[in-house]
């Protein structure tokens, strides 16, 4: 019996104004030592923790976004983020980190870890999962 | 069925806790197998045991103690969350030099791959949280 | 696979019942708790987010929560169904997964 589960980590609130972002990352992390098949989901607020050009030195806390671009190294490359999240808020691709991931298979090729993708696939992404945590 | 449970909430602002304990209780008389209660955040916040509740209000504290030496339940408090908001064993105290700790009863601190093992072992993990 | 969603937020407070209505597949279920039944009770404006949804999702409220609130269930959305904590435990079972909706 495979111990390989399909680990959905539900990102809906906004960095900094809640710790919730930054703890959540800390769990995803960690999740990358389990060989669990982990996919990010960020909607809502959530997708306001991939924006890029964070500056926390006004506020004296720490700025923990650069923390996303390591996750490729971790080998979790499935971001997915919500379209109808992003163009209720104004946003596009273009205002987020570019995060990538390298693919053994292909010559170490870079690829894309975030794809944007609609509710109506985004649900069915959800309902693949087996175990899903929210924060 | 196996359960995990994810706490996120302290013990008084949030209902996430109340939510929890009862749901727990509900599973164990169901017969159901609780594998682990994972409190992270403020969830942490469960795991003090210098709480002092009114006489005439639930003291969620001593009810989570009292549960898991019923059951044997593993109930685990985040490290991480628990450096951060002050919640400490005995080990953390010497490891991180503290004048005291505070851990309650039935809780032990450990880290997030707790979490994580209880998502892979269980057969359902339910989060309670704000 | 069946989903089995549960929210824990008023819909008059928070968007967590809308994004979950918005992202549930169809044939999940969906448990209202805590706060979360306030979204439903019939006659308010956000009621219409479950009534639109009853054909594809299936609903819940938890009791407790809704006696603890001073709600009568009379004033439940129809089709609504009340569940105790053991009918929670057994939503949860009978559901391949749980999705919290915070």
């Amino acid at each position: 019996m495979s111990d390989v589960k399909k680990f959905c980590f539900l990102n809906r609130k906004a960095p900094y104004g809640t710790v919730y972002a930054w703890e959540s990352l800390e769990v995803v992390l960690i999740s990358a030592a389990f060989d669990q098949d982990v996919s990010l989901v960020f909607a809502d607020d959530g997708v306001y923790q991939l924006v890029k050009g964070q500056d926390t030195t006004g506020l004296g806390i720490k700025n923990f976004s650069p923390t996303y671009s390591a996750l490729g190294d971790y080998d979790i490359k499935k971001i997915y983020i919500e379209k109808e999240s992003l163009d209720a808020r104004g946003l596009t691709l273009d205002d987020l980190q570019h995060l990538t991931w390298e693919d053994e298979n292909e010559d170490w090729a870079e690829k894309d870890s975030i794809m944007v993708v609609e509710k109506a696939e985004l649900a069915k992404i959800l309902e693949s999962q087996d175990v899903l945590l929210s924060f | 069925m196996k359960f995990g449970i994810q706490v996120n909430e302290g013990p008084y602002t949030h209902e996430s806790s109340i939510s929890a304990l009862n749901f727990v209780r509900a599973a164990l008389d169901a017969g159901h197998e609780i594998f682990r209660v994972f409190f992270y955040h403020d969830g942490v916040n469960n795991g003090t045991r210098y709480t002092t509740p009114p006489q005439d209000d639930k003291n969620i504290v001593a009810e989570w103690s009292k549960l898991a030496k019923e059951h044997n339940l593993d109930l685990v408090v985040c490290v991480a969350a628990a450096q951060r908001r002050g919640i400490v064993d005995e080990g953390e105290q010497q490891r991180n030099g503290k004048d005291g700790n505070n851990i309650a009863d039935g809780f032990r601190i450990s880290g997030l791959g707790q979490l994580i093992e209880a998502g892979i072992q269980s057969d359902r993990l339910v989060v309670f949280g704000d | 696979m069946s989903n089995l969603h549960i929210v824990n937020k008023s819909s008059y407070d928070r968007n967590s019942l809308e994004t979950c209505l918005r992202l549930a597949d169809k044939g999940g279920e969906v448990l209202l708790f805590e706060d979360g039944v306030y979204g439903a009770i019939k006659g308010g404006v956000k009621a219409k987010l479950i009534e639109d949804a009853m054909s594809n999702l299936t609903f819940y409220v938890l009791g407790p929560d809704v006696k603890a609130r001073g709600l009568d269930e009379g004033r439940l959305i129809d089709g609504i169904k009340v569940v105790d904590y053991s009918g929670f435990v057994e939503l949860t079972v009978k559901n391949d997964k749980v999705t919290s909706w915070l």
